[in-house]
Formats: C-alpha cells, structure tokens, sequence
C-alpha cells in the first residue's frame, strides 16, 4: 500500500470557471424546458384558467378597495395577475425538485454530482437554473396578460425582475428542501396536497389580507406567516414600481434559510442507495 | 482474520503499488475503507492501490460491493471509515483537486436521453469549467475517436445501447482525466460491442497511460497481466496481478481461482458459474 504522496493538481477553480458551470447548467435547463413543450404549455395554461375563467367568474362577488400599490380601483384580474406569477414560480420550483428526484433515481444527477466544483455551487446553479426557466415562463404570461388589458407601467416589467429572481430562488430552494427529504418519486404527489395547495391558498395571491382578517383572523395570521404570501406583495409591488421592504426581508431571509437548509440536506445517496439492492447495485 | 479470508498476493511480484507516477502517487489508493447501510456491512475494510497506467479489474459477484465503492470514491456517498485518495488527493479533504483527475462510467446510464450527443459532451464539459470553445474542440475529437462523428447531433435516445456506453466513456474523458473508473460498463451489449468498448479502454492505458479500475463480473474481460482486486461479500480476498493470483490459489485459469477464493468463504460459486 502506497503513502498518500500528493501529485500536484491545479487547485481551486477560476472565476470563469465557476461562470462557465453556471452558464452550463441554465443552458441544459433551458433545453430540456424547451424540449418539453407540453410542459410549457400547461406552466401557461394554469394561470390562464384563473385569470380568463376564475377572475371573470368573481369579478362581481369580491370587490376590491383602493389599497397600496394600487392608485384607483382595479379590476379583480388586475388584482390577482401578480398572484398567478407567483404561482407559475410556485409549480415551477416544485417541478424543478420534481425532476431532481427523478434525475436522482434515474441516475443523471451523478453527472452534475461528480463535477469537481463544490457541491453547495452546483445545487445553487440548479435554482438559478430552474428561477431562469421560470422567469421564461412569467414573462410569456404577462405578455398574454397585456392582450387581456391587464396593464402595469411599462418600468414595473424591467422593476419586477429583480423581484422574480428572488422569489423564484425561494420558492425553488423551498423544492428543493422538500426533495431532499423524499426518497422516491411516488411520494412526491403528496407535495401537491401538503405544500402547494395550502401555500397558495392562504396567501394573498387570490384576495387581499385585509378580506380574510374580516373572515377568519386566525387564517389572516396563517397567511401572513406564509412565505408564499410575501413572495406575492413583492412581486405586486415590484410590478408597480414599489418596494414593500417586509416583504422582501421576509422573501431575502426565507431565501436564505431554505436555500442553506436544502444544501446542507441534499444528500445524493438517498435515491442511490435505495436503487442499490433493487437494481443490483450493491 | 482467518488464513482463507486473509488476501492472498499480498506482495506480488509486480506489486501493484510499486508502479507509481513519477510525483510517487497511486492513481487511486483506497485504505481501510468499510460502509454499511443500517445493519447490512457492504464494505469490510477494503485496501488497495490501482498504479497510474495500468489496467486493473475489480471483480466480484453482484452485490460484492462494486458500486457502493464507486459511490464512495466518486463522493456520492460520504466516507464512513478509512481514506480514499486520487493522486494523493484526499477525496474527502480535497474533492475537487480529486475529481479534476476522475472519469468515471456508472452501471446505469446517465446520459441526459432527450439532449444530442454534442449537447451531452458540452453539458459534462461545462460542468469541469471547460470554456465552451474549447469543449467543442475537444468534442469533435472524441468523437471521431469513438467513430460517432456522424451521430454529433442525433438524440441520444436514438443510438443504441452501445454506442451509448462509448460516449459515456467518451465524456469521462472530455476533462482528460488521469484516472478512469468504469462500473459494470459492458453490461448488456453484444459480444461485438462489449469487444470494441473493452480494447477501447486497454488502447487508453497504453497509449494515454491512463489509470482504469475496471468493475466486473464476467472472466473473460480480464488477461493475465492485468491487476487483479477479488471482491466478495464487501471484503477484499485477493489482489495482484492475475497471473499471480492464479498461481497462489493452484487454480488453471481465473474462473477456477475465483471459485475457490469465493469458496473458501462459503458462498457465491454457483451465482458466480
């Protein structure tokens, strides 16, 4: 048995480097989005429903007072447009952990898992990735949004981006957290009923705070709790040119903790180590 | 340990640890590795050394523990005991400075089916910091090695199942690695596929003086001058060059050595023939 005698290895990684893995990794998520159609269509579709169907359905049973960033009364599509951008991140970050369970179980994930870059960056280029393809995604409905004359100022679409970015990289981190505690793909169906419906139903992507506190204030303090809720105002504020600073402390922090939280549970060998036995791997 | 667990070809003529690169490293040295899942032991204190340009098959039954080491020295699974290192670099301390100088081809596939074959190469290539101009450089020339130049642009989920194992070894190559794993590589190819993949990969250590740590279950993929690891049932039982191995078990050919190696253990000789 030989000493460990280090043979000398370039060590580190430039920073062009790191910028060519990051370059990578969005340019493979785009593909595969891209390659997907179907998947682009229904990431569309789904708001679509709300907004042509449902807004119209409601528009006469649920007004809406003048309240901040509004400057007049709105329509209740005007009102929930910034909500259903948020859920297009929503679905997008819970599809984004989705295909990293079956990545994992397929095996694919091992390509990016084996990179010499460290571990904690590739996983990060991953929600940039997935934020990137849902940004794709929200943009193209606000263009169809527009048609339907829901109509921001012309600088909240360029204001409303840095918003997206980090709600997207939350609300991805957040899928990715919750991927990292599943150990297969079948599983991954309770995520629609435990996460997805409740987050976006008590927040206030559908109604104002102010209407639910009138119904239940106990739920007003549920929805005021829930991150996805912040991500909303954010985003409708940015969409008009504002900032609401809780909010983005409340997304910034969120963020954070989710994003540290699924690094440091990501672990590779969930999925693998299942596979083992089964699939004659030992 | 008893004498028929002990490995036997410890020292052999042509130590396996003797042939090192000129910075005196191992290609790949792996001590006192043990790993268990929950109760069930998969790896029992596991030691060798694979020598920089040579070919070194690691053979054993399934379920003897070949991926769980490869999981292990690819650092997909966190190292429980022991210390894993490629050219002197810690995998555990220094995973970066090690996986620079790892290719490695899993059992299963792991290319991305709905992705081109050159969009697979630059999408392995991004991933190890190669500049995108040079990635297509480095394409094109693995590429025509592996004679897949024409099917640059097909889908992967259009090549067959050979064609596929070339490129994935192809891409372990991309980064120029000094040091290449393959798990199981040739399983379920032809005769004729398996044939061209296996002198594919021998051409790569004479000619490039790569490192290859070859897993397997099958006899007829290894010669007599290869180097030889017997794994069974998670522990090392022999080690050496083949030649060697054989002599010291007083076997005829490596099939009948591994029998009784395996033997001497109680079990596997059936699952084995």
């Amino acid at each position: 048995m030989s000493s460990i005698t280090v043979t000398p290895s370039r060590r580190g990684f430039s920073f062009a480097e790191y910028i060519t893995c990051l370059n990578g990794i969005v340019w493979r998520e785009a593909l595969r989005f891209l390659h997907q159609r179907e998947r682009f269509i229904s990431a569309l579709v789904r708001p679509l429903v709300w907004l042509f169907i449902f807004a119209a359905g409601f528009r006469q049973v649920l007004g809406i007072s003048i309240i901040p960033p509004y400057e007049t009364y709105i329509l209740y599509e005007v009102y929930i447009a910034p909500g259903l951008m948020a859920m297009i991140q929503l679905f997008n970050g819970m599809q984004s952990s989705l295909s990293m369970v079956y990545d994992r179980e397929m095996g694919n994930m091992r390509t990016l898992l084996v990179s010499p870059l460290p571990r904690g960056y590739l996983l990060f280029c991953k929600l940039l990735a997935g934020t990137a393809v849902s940004l794709l995604q929200v943009y193209a409905f606000l263009v169809i949004a527009w048609l339907w004359d829901i109509t921001p100022p012309p600088i909240g679409y360029l204001t409303v981006l840095p918003a997206l970015v980090l709600s997207g990289l939350m609300l991805g981190a957040l899928g990715m957290l919750i991927s990292s505690g599943i150990k297969q793909l079948e599983n991954f169906a309770g995520v629609m009923n435990f996460v997805i419906f409740p987050m976006f139903f008590a927040s206030s992507a559908l109604y104002p705070l102010w209407r639910v506190q009138e119904g239940s204030p106990m739920l007003y303090y549920v929805c005021q709790l829930n991150p996805f809720t912040h991500a909303v105002e954010l985003i409708r504020f940015a969409l008009y040119g504002q900032i609401n600073w809780i909010s983005l402390g409340v997304v910034a922090g969120c963020t954070a903790v989710f994003m540290i939280g699924a690094i440091l549970a990501y672990d590779p060998s969930r999925g693998l180590a299942r596979r083992g036995p089964a699939g004659g791997e030992t | 340990m008893t004498a028929a667990e002990k490995p036997i070809a410890d020292k052999p003529s042509s130590d396996i640890s003797a042939r090192q690169d000129p910075a005196g490293a191992a290609a790949l040295s792996i001590e006192g590795v043990s790993h268990s899942y929950g109760a069930r032991r998969a790896l029992i204190d596991v030691s060798f050394d694979v020598a920089p340009a040579s070919f070194t098959a690691l053979l054993g039954l399934n379920g003897a523990g070949k991926s769980t080491l490869f999981s292990l020295i690819t650092r997909l699974f966190g190292i429980q005991t022991g210390r894993i290192g490629i050219f002197g670099h810690d995998i555990s301390r220094a995973p970066g400075e090690a996986l620079r100088l790892l290719g490695v081809v899993f059992q299963p596939r792991t290319l991305d089916l709905d992705l081109s074959v050159t969009q697979n190469l630059l999408y392995h290539a991004a991933l190890h910091g190669i500049s995108r101009r040079e990635a297509r450089l480095r394409s094109g020339e693995v590429l025509a090695r592996i004679a897949l130049s024409d099917r640059a642009g097909s889908k992967v989920r259009d090549l067959s199942g050979g064609q596929m194992r070339r490129l994935e070894i192809a891409r372990a190559l991309l980064h120029r690695p000094r040091l290449l794993l393959l798990d199981e590589a040739t399983v379920g190819l032809d005769v004729k596929a398996r044939s061209d993949i296996l002198n594919h990969v021998r051409q790569l250590v004479s000619e490039q003086g790569i490192g290859v740590l070859w897993a397997t279950h099958l006899f007829d993929e290894i010669t007599a001058s290869d180097d030889l690891v017997v794994l069974h049932q998670g522990k090392v039982l022999a080690r050496g060059q083949v030649s060697r191995v054989i002599a010291d078990t007083g076997a005829q050919d490596i099939n009948t050595a591994f029998m009784r190696l395996t033997g001497a253990v109680g079990k596997g000789v059936s699952e084995a023939s």
